[in-house]
């Protein structure tokens, strides 16, 4: 699609089944290194389940398998032989709610280098710095980074998730989740900000059911519909002159 | 015939308020009592001194030692099998049909008297091991009596923490073990910390297991293979065959109040514990 920008994640005619019911179905879909992609569609549109494909959640709930394949960086991550404990910090996830794991902000952000066996202080330290600040949260919490995460407000909680995702050094990619459905429209400007600046180091995909945040920050947008994808184009393309009928009902409001 | 809604609010205030007063009403006379009667005979010496004359006279030192020892052995034994098994159930299994047998296996255990374990003990340990009324007996079979209780609480512990805190974890490349040990046990711990205290509450209160598996000696315990008499159980017999009243009611007010002291330590503890990581 876009021949100037490399592909980091492909999935080819990729299906997720929980239990007996196709969530997803057959998704065939190039992700460009380095861009945002937006990902739209009504509620039970398969978007969740595609992102959380992505870096192989959906492994934990029960009776769920899948079919086709998903490729990053060429490589199959469904391969038996891919280790999804590297995956998972190749790629990284926020979630809808903010949840702020019941420590320090320090050992929030720290959490993924402790894993991966960063022992040193000083880098420690220095972790935490540059991610809160590539969060926008550094000046607001530099003074008490041993308070407990969970005192944070809900902006200021997601803000910190995203610099825990952050703080990971093998991370890649980035997937959100409707990471500001519950947040104030400050705090999604700051995350909104963060994610224009930060797609210059990351690939990242972003699940919204606000369509105008879409259209705000997204480079590339994919239509998700009832576990098809509809149609995936250029943002502008797609919020201007879609090539399908569902998805200009969908972008100007007619459904969904 | 209908009671009017306000007379059936009375009546229900009345007959609930009741049943609570009876209840601490009792419970505070019992402490009293024992207090009133044990409190004048415990001085520094009836604390740390041995027994003379079957306790007649003397102190309760070494059945101080064992009542430390003997629950302390078996909660040993008991939490990391206890906390083992609950995190394997919850966490490394889906919830079928063996589980759901387990699940029953051990509330069935927890209801089964203490006299069964004691025997159990008694014939495997003692008798067949060939181990001898000693501190490892008696540990051993106190653990397998708590096991079910810490197994259970733990169990409750450990899925009352948030999916959410695990979802997160795992997304941040952590393995199932590395979440058990950074999100899922520290934020179960309060839980757990209950059903300790509730098994170390059983162990010191036990009296028929023990003797079964762990003797009475009086000596002081040289080590795990040697005989030990708790507290309960040095009661218990000074009581059962009338040797002295007065030091029988010594030793319980020392029971009441260590139980006490154990429970309120753990209590702050764990507050301290839960406070820092909220704080």
């Amino acid at each position: 699609m876009n021949a100037e920008w490399a592909i980091k994640i492909a999935a080819h005619d990729f299906r997720v089944f929980h239990g007996q019911e196709e969530s997803l179905r057959g998704i065939t879909l190039n992700i460009p290194a380095n861009r945002i992609l937006g990902v739209i569609g009504p509620s039970g549109s398969g978007k969740t389940t595609f992102l959380r494909a992505l870096n192989r959640l959906n492994d934990l709930a029960p009776a769920t398998h899948i079919d086709g394949q998903v490729l990053l960086d060429g490589q199959d991550i469904y391969h038996p032989s891919f280790n999804v404990v590297t995956l998972r910090k190749r790629v990284g996830m926020l979630f809808a709610l903010p949840v702020a794991l019941p420590m320090s902000i320090f050992e929030n952000v720290v959490y993924g280098p402790r894993l991966s066996g960063v022992r040193n202080r000083k880098r420690l330290e220095e972790i935490v710095e540059t991610s809160l600040k590539a969060a926008f949260l550094w000046d607001e919490v530099k003074d008490r980074l041993t308070m407990s995460g969970l005192r944070l407000s809900g902006g200021q909680q997601q803000r910190l998730c995203l610099a825990r995702v952050l703080a990971m050094e093998e991370l890649e990619v980035i997937l959100l989740d409707e990471p500001c459905s519950g947040l104030d429209p400050i705090s999604t400007a700051k995350i909104e900000e963060a994610l224009t600046i930060l797609k210059a180091k990351y690939t990242i995909i972003l699940v919204t059911n606000n369509t105008k945040q879409a259209a705000r920050v997204a480079d590339e947008t994919a239509f998700f519909l009832m576990g098809d994808m509809v149609e995936h184009g250029p943002t502008e393309k797609i919020f201007t002159v879609p090539d399908d009928q569902r998805t200009n009902d969908y972008v100007t409001g007619r459904f969904g | 015939m209908r009671i009017p809604p306000k007379y059936t609010q009375a009546l229900a205030v009345t007959v609930l308020g009741a049943a609570t007063v009876f209840t601490v009403v009792v419970l505070v006379f019992i402490i009293v009592f024992v207090l009133s009667k044990g409190l004048p005979g415990i001085n520094g010496e009836f604390l740390f001194s041995a027994p003379k004359d079957m306790g007649r006279a003397g102190g309760i030192f070494p059945t101080l030692v064992g009542t430390v020892l003997l629950p302390l052995m078996a909660i040993a034994i008991a939490l990391p099998l206890g906390v083992g098994t609950a995190v394997y159930l919850t966490e490394y299994t889906r919830e079928t049909r063996l589980t759901q047998v387990l699940r029953f296996g051990t509330d069935c255990l927890a209801g089964i008297p203490s006299i069964l374990f004691g025997l159990f003990g008694f014939i495997f340990f003692v008798v067949m091991l060939k181990m001898g009324w000693c501190l490892l007996s008696g540990g051993l079979t106190l653990a397998i009596m708590v096991l079910p209780t810490i197994i259970r609480t733990s169990e409750e512990a450990i899925r009352a923490v948030p999916n959410s805190y695990r979802e997160v974890s795992f997304s941040l490349g952590a393995t199932r073990w590395e979440t058990v040990l950074k999100v899922v046990l520290p934020n179960a711990l309060p839980g757990i910390v209950t059903g300790v205290m509730l098994g170390i509450g059983r162990s010191i209160g036990e009296t028929a297991a023990v003797i079964f598996t762990a003797g009475s000696a009086l000596r002081m315990p040289a080590s795990a293979f040697d005989s030990v008499r708790t507290m309960s159980v040095h009661f218990y017999i000074l009581a059962r065959e009338g040797i002295s009243n007065e030091k029988a009611y010594a030793t319980a007010a020392v029971l009441i109040i260590s139980v006490l002291l154990v429970n309120l330590a753990a209590y702050s503890m764990m507050h301290r514990f839960i406070a820092r990581r909220s704080r």
